[in-house]
């Protein structure tokens, strides 16, 4: 017997559910149009002085960058070596997957105490700037994005085959790598990257515990004497980890899986 | 494949341990058990407490309200479209979390929130004088279940595929009740994958430090944001007590992963 209504319950809970979700990003724009002098709506004020606000832009330059270089590393990490473990190691696999949990067990707030004692010392070209520091500690975070999302993508190619047909060609290791399997695993390979675009420019915890003036440090900042501008650049990262999630949807075109959660809260 | 297992240790690894050991020196470099020994009094043992009671509860919350939902977008006569709109928006919400959600419910439920002055000017009922604040212990688990119970959607929603048309006709052939068939086919299909999805959320919100610090700053005390408050440099310099911090937080989520795996293991049996 095949239900044709949607059941009444279904629509409440819905309906809850669009409230509460809704309800904080409507009430974030009316916010952030507020005037900063009659503490009414509606003027662009806020947006307008964000936009002239070289801070802003200087912090969110260097997150998009950050962001670029964290998953430049990752790949080069991460490609190659889940690369081999599919060809010649298979049982090194689950070693990788238990791996890819750590970070579970030591989460941003904990990993960057260990880092921040660890590297004290350490060379100032590293530890006191953020294209070191920060990315080094933001590739570990997206390791398990990354990982699960290419383990899945080396699973549904037959690298065995492709390996021995392009090696059995004459192709070199490296020609068979980035020629080959590469193409083969664009999709995951950018679905990875999204991931890590959205964790890194939303990521604050480190970030702040390092003292480095992110894009949600900045966000943070702003706050502290202008509230309208805060929800005005909280709206903006609500509109980058959208962009984020829909070029993942359209590069794996409705092959998505579901544990694409990457945020650092 | 040797860069990456250099990178995980150099990064991962080594800091990792280096907490473990730092937990358990002393200032003076010997080895010691008492930054360790204070956790289990106060102050700390009460912000363990509170840390682990908001986990409790948002992840409680957003296992069920996040099942309801999910339940409700996926069953049958619910339009596929509003499931797809469901699971892409879960997966927007899900990742929008730390600072910039902070501030939004701020704007929304904070002392001039929209929402706050529209209830006080319209609806003649302010909440901030009837017991509620967001700057406290519900604010930020109202926040938390912002991203929780997107992550129960995502998480359960394979879960809930996996229930199969077929079985509830089976059950209502052999003259099964609705309630029968949830007490023995529904919910022992469900369980694993609900107490799997439980510790990850529990997880999920005894590490967050963005959403609390951005919401209440440093005042709420959790451990995540005593944690920080040391490293802020406004208080008395004692790394071997942040560390003992972080490797209790560490012992908690070793001891959730370690119920995790297996749990992991039994729901995947009825997935597709």
């Amino acid at each position: 017997m095949r239900r044709r209504w949607i059941a009444p319950s279904a629509i409440v809970w819905l309906l809850v559910a669009a409230a509460f979700f809704l309800i904080p990003l409507l009430a974030t724009l009316l916010f952030s149009l507020r005037s900063i002098q009659t503490n009414k709506c509606c003027t662009g004020a806020a947006y307008s002085l964000i936009v002239h606000d070289h801070q802003f832009w200087h912090t969110i330059r260097l997150s998009f960058l950050l962001s670029l270089e964290t998953i430049g590393i990752s790949l080069l990490l991460f490609v190659p070596t889940v690369y081999w473990v599919h060809l010649k190691m298979p049982r090194l696999r689950p070693v990788l997957g238990f791996m890819a949990l750590i970070p579970f067990v030591v989460p941003p707030i904990i990993l960057v105490v260990g880092l921040l004692n660890l590297y004290k010392g350490s060379p100032a070209w590293f530890y006191d700037k953020p294209y070191g520091f920060l990315a080094t500690a933001y590739v570990i975070l997206a390791f398990p994005y990354m990982y699960f999302a290419l383990d899945a993508g080396f699973r549904s190619i037959d690298v065995h085959t492709l390996t021995e047909a392009s090696q059995g060609l004459g192709a070199s290791w490296r020609t068979t790598l980035t020629r080959v399997i590469l193409p083969n695993i664009r999709v995951a390979a950018l679905g990875g990257s999204f991931l890590t675009l959205a964790i890194v420019m939303g990521e604050f915890t480190i970030a702040s515990l390092s003292t480095f003036k992110t894009f949600p440090t900045y966000i943070q900042f702003v706050n502290e004497t202008q509230p309208y501008e805060a929800a005005a650049l909280s709206l903006l990262s609500f509109g980058i980890v959208w962009a984020a999630m829909l070029a993942l949807l359209f590069v794996g075109r409705g092959r998505v899986r579901p544990a694409q959660v990457a945020a650092t809260r | 494949m040797l860069p990456f297992f250099a990178y995980a240790l150099a990064f991962l690894f080594i800091p990792a341990g280096e907490i473990i050991v730092g937990a358990f020196k002393s200032t003076h470099g010997g080895a010691t058990a008492e930054h360790v020994r204070q956790l289990w009094h106060k102050p700390f043992l009460d912000q363990y407490w509170l840390s682990i009671k908001i986990s409790l509860i948002t992840a409680g919350g957003g296992c069920l309200l996040g099942l309801a939902i999910a339940y409700a977008a996926i069953r049958e006569g619910t339009p596929r479209f509003l499931r797809t709109i469901l699971t892409t928006f879960s997966g927007v919400a899900a990742n929008f979390a730390g600072i910039p959600l902070a501030f939004a419910f701020v704007a929304t439920l904070g002392t001039i929130g929209i929402v706050t002055t529209f209830m006080r000017d319209h609806l003649g009922f302010d909440p901030y004088e009837h017991g509620f604040t967001l700057f406290g212990e519900r604010g930020v688990e109202l926040a938390y279940l912002y991203f929780q119970i997107p992550l129960m959607i995502l998480v359960i929603a394979p879960a809930i595929d996996g229930l199969r048309r077929e079985w509830r006709e089976a059950a209502s052939n052999l003259g099964a009740s609705a309630w029968q068939y949830w007490r023995y086919v529904g919910i022992p299909v469900l369980l694993p994958s609900f107490l799997g999805a439980f510790i990850l959320l529990f997880g999920n919100s005894f590490s967050a430090y963005a959403t609390a610090y951005g919401i209440a700053a440093n005042g709420i005390s959790i451990i995540p944001i005593t944690i920080g408050f040391y490293y802020s440099g406004n208080v008395v310099n004692d790394p071997h007590l942040a560390q003992a911090l972080a490797f209790g937080m560490f012992v908690v989520l070793a001891v959730m992963m370690i119920l995790y795996i297996p749990l992991q293991r039994r729901s995947a049996r009825w997935m597709r």
